[in-house]
């Protein structure tokens, strides 16, 4: 009888949902193609070839190779430079990511933690953060430091830990009160102790949910910084750059903006899905805006 | 309510200080010459030291800090070197080109984002439910940059049927507004469809049934009414991510608003249309929030505050 529960219990463990392992599936996909594609398929940023110039998606170039998504108004493979453009993005996305979170974990956690005037200060550069449009702060960061991969990793750091931090804060808030952390303290535990096993613990979970969202919307941001112009300098192959070169060839070569558009929000698509069910599954009341 | 009121406003304030020191501090953290750095690089000694002079670049930086916004308090952000006009003049001209912009796609969310949640709460779980859910995730993750150009290259380029970018003709307003409300209707449409199920899961819903009301009454009275409040709150927040998208659209489509005037200044290093633009920009997006939050007790008067 106890075994039969068990196994019961095993098999609804290892079922995991649709909408999960599809776009799981996706994603790493993703990131395999970024982490070789490059290898298999060089991208010369600076390479040029006049007779390859804006040839069509299918088209045999002039060496014999075929170009499976086209050539640019240089002559340089499309593929290529988005296999390229992806390791950039996923690289800008997941670095943003550790940085913001560590910066809104740690002060979150002080703020809530400790209360006083650390959470008093906190949360008024967070209201006054969230006062105003993100896009629009990292625009103007973005002018001041000007392009290169650290400082857009550092820009969009800087428009998304205030999200990391906030639940962080209102998750230590509420474990804090449990009993366990009483008990902890009573024993003789040191702040340390409690924030390292008691708290910490209690925030992988909605982390992990805020981080899956935060990711869509950080690539997006990447691109669309370097579709401004204003994220990675020129030369370096992006998704937003490449859609931004090819606005001028949209009536004679459709492809060059419409492709790495297509691979992107595929990509989006997928990380907004994942991030909606994991979100249903670990906390519906979780606000990760 | 007038204490609640000065509240709001106090905090709305303390927002666009908040992002005018932002902006002191980005000014000042370009090298080189603050004065120099506003008149450009073509500037006489002359104007650089009477620029110097008149900001009073040489005083200590709380002094410049306290002057510089005492001179943006009275809309002097100084003098634009691409335009050639004051700046605050440059925004003037933009600002009411980004209202109508914005207004058009926050009609067209509106519009189009109650029926289509409504809808789609009303058939949960069905095929159609599960379409609009998919389509309402795509259109609040698609990069708007990417989506604008699209619809340029489906509806301009190749069926010829509107103009791609300009403010030219009045419908050349359409794509970048549909582009800019894309997101927002998203967001709608998820709002309401949650927000409704979750209505007419409460027992007034039950009540009204039991009274024999039909059922269009019920949902469209008793479940649409409580459904309003969340979604009213956070449709008002999220009318300052249009201001956001605005930056973005306008530049795809080339319309003159303020958005775009921000971009075109940043890649011309006009310092004082940058700056003019972003602290009007945030003055904008504060003040729509006031309102929203006027709205939210007009609508619920369990929220309303007596004074």
């Amino acid at each position: 009888m106890a075994e039969l529960a068990l196994s019961t219990v095993r098999t609804r463990r290892r079922a995991l949902p649709a909408g999960i392992a599809v776009p799981a599936i996706v994603v790493a996909l993703y990131v395999v193609a970024a982490i070789a594609g490059p290898m298999l398929l060089g991208f010369d940023p600076v390479a040029t070839s006049l007779a390859n110039r804006l040839k069509p998606p299918m088209s045999v170039l002039a060496d014999g190779s075929l170009s499976l998504l086209g050539t640019d108004a240089v002559g340089r493979d499309l593929l290529a430079q988005m296999l390229a453009g992806a390791r950039i993005s996923l690289t800008v996305g997941a670095a943003t990511l550790l940085l913001a979170s560590l910066i809104g974990v740690a002060l979150g956690v002080a703020a809530g933690y400790w209360g006083g005037w650390i959470d008093a200060i906190l949360m008024r550069v967070a209201d006054i953060q969230l006062g105003f449009p993100s896009i629009l702060l990292a625009v103007l960061v973005a002018a001041v430091v000007g392009p290169s991969l650290t400082n857009v990793v550092l820009v969009l750091a800087v428009t998304r830990w205030v999200v990391f931090a906030r639940v962080a804060r209102a998750q230590t808030l509420s474990v804090k009160a449990r009993t366990f952390v009483d008990a902890s303290r009573t024993l003789g535990a040191s702040d340390l102790h409690i924030i390292v096993n008691c708290i910490l613990p209690a925030l992988v979970a909605p982390i992990l949910v805020v981080a899956t969202v935060q990711f869509g919307l950080v690539i997006v941001a990447e691109a669309s910084l370097s579709f401004l112009g204003l994220g990675l300098p020129v030369g370096i192959p992006t998704w937003g750059g490449t859609i931004s070169a090819g606005r001028n060839y949209l009536a004679n070569a459709w492809w060059i903006s419409t492709m790495p558009g297509i691979a992107l929000s595929i990509l989006v698509i997928c990380v907004g899905i994942l991030g909606d069910t994991l979100r249903d599954r670990l906390d519906p009341n979780l606000v990760t805006r | 309510m007038p204490a609640y009121l000065l509240g709001r406003l106090g905090s709305a304030l303390l927002v666009v200080l908040g992002a005018a020191t932002i902006v002191f501090l980005a000014m000042r953290a370009i090298p080189g010459d603050p004065a120099v750095v506003m008149l450009g690089v073509s500037a006489t000694p002359e104007q650089v030291a009477a620029l110097r002079m008149r900001w009073g670049l040489d005083a200590p930086l709380p002094v410049q800090y306290v002057n510089f916004l005492a001179r943006m308090a009275v809309l002097d952000f100084g003098q634009s070197i691409r335009l050639g006009m004051p700046a605050a003049e440059a925004v003037a001209q933009t600002l009411p080109y980004t209202v109508y912009l914005a207004l058009a796609a926050f009609v067209m969310a509106l519009l189009a984002g109650f029926p289509l949640g409504i809808y789609s709460a009303l058939r949960r779980g069905k095929a159609a439910d599960r379409t609009v859910s998919l389509l309402s995730l795509a259109g609040q993750s698609l990069p708007s940059f990417w989506v604008g150009i699209m619809l340029v290259l489906l509806l301009s380029r190749t069926l010829h049927l509107l103009p791609s970018g300009g403010a030219g003709t009045p419908e050349a307003v359409l794509l970048p507004a549909v582009t800019l409300a894309l997101p927002l209707l998203s967001v709608i449409v998820r709002l309401v469809r949650s927000g409704l199920l979750e209505a007419m899961g409460e027992p007034y819903i039950q009540t009204a049934r039991a009274k024999g009301l039909n059922e269009r009454r019920v949902i469209g009275v008793h479940g649409v009414r409580n459904m309003l409040i969340p979604v009213v709150t956070v449709v008002g927040l999220e009318l300052g991510t249009l201001l956001g998208g605005a930056v973005i659209v306008e530049t795809v489509f080339a319309w003159p608003g303020l958005g775009r005037l921000l971009i075109d200044s940043i890649a011309a290093r006009d310092y004082a249309v940058v700056q003019a633009s972003v602290v009007m920009l945030v003055v904008f997006f504060v003040a729509i929030n006031i309102v929203v939050d006027l709205l939210y007790g007009v609508l619920d008067p369990r929220v309303r505050v007596d004074g």
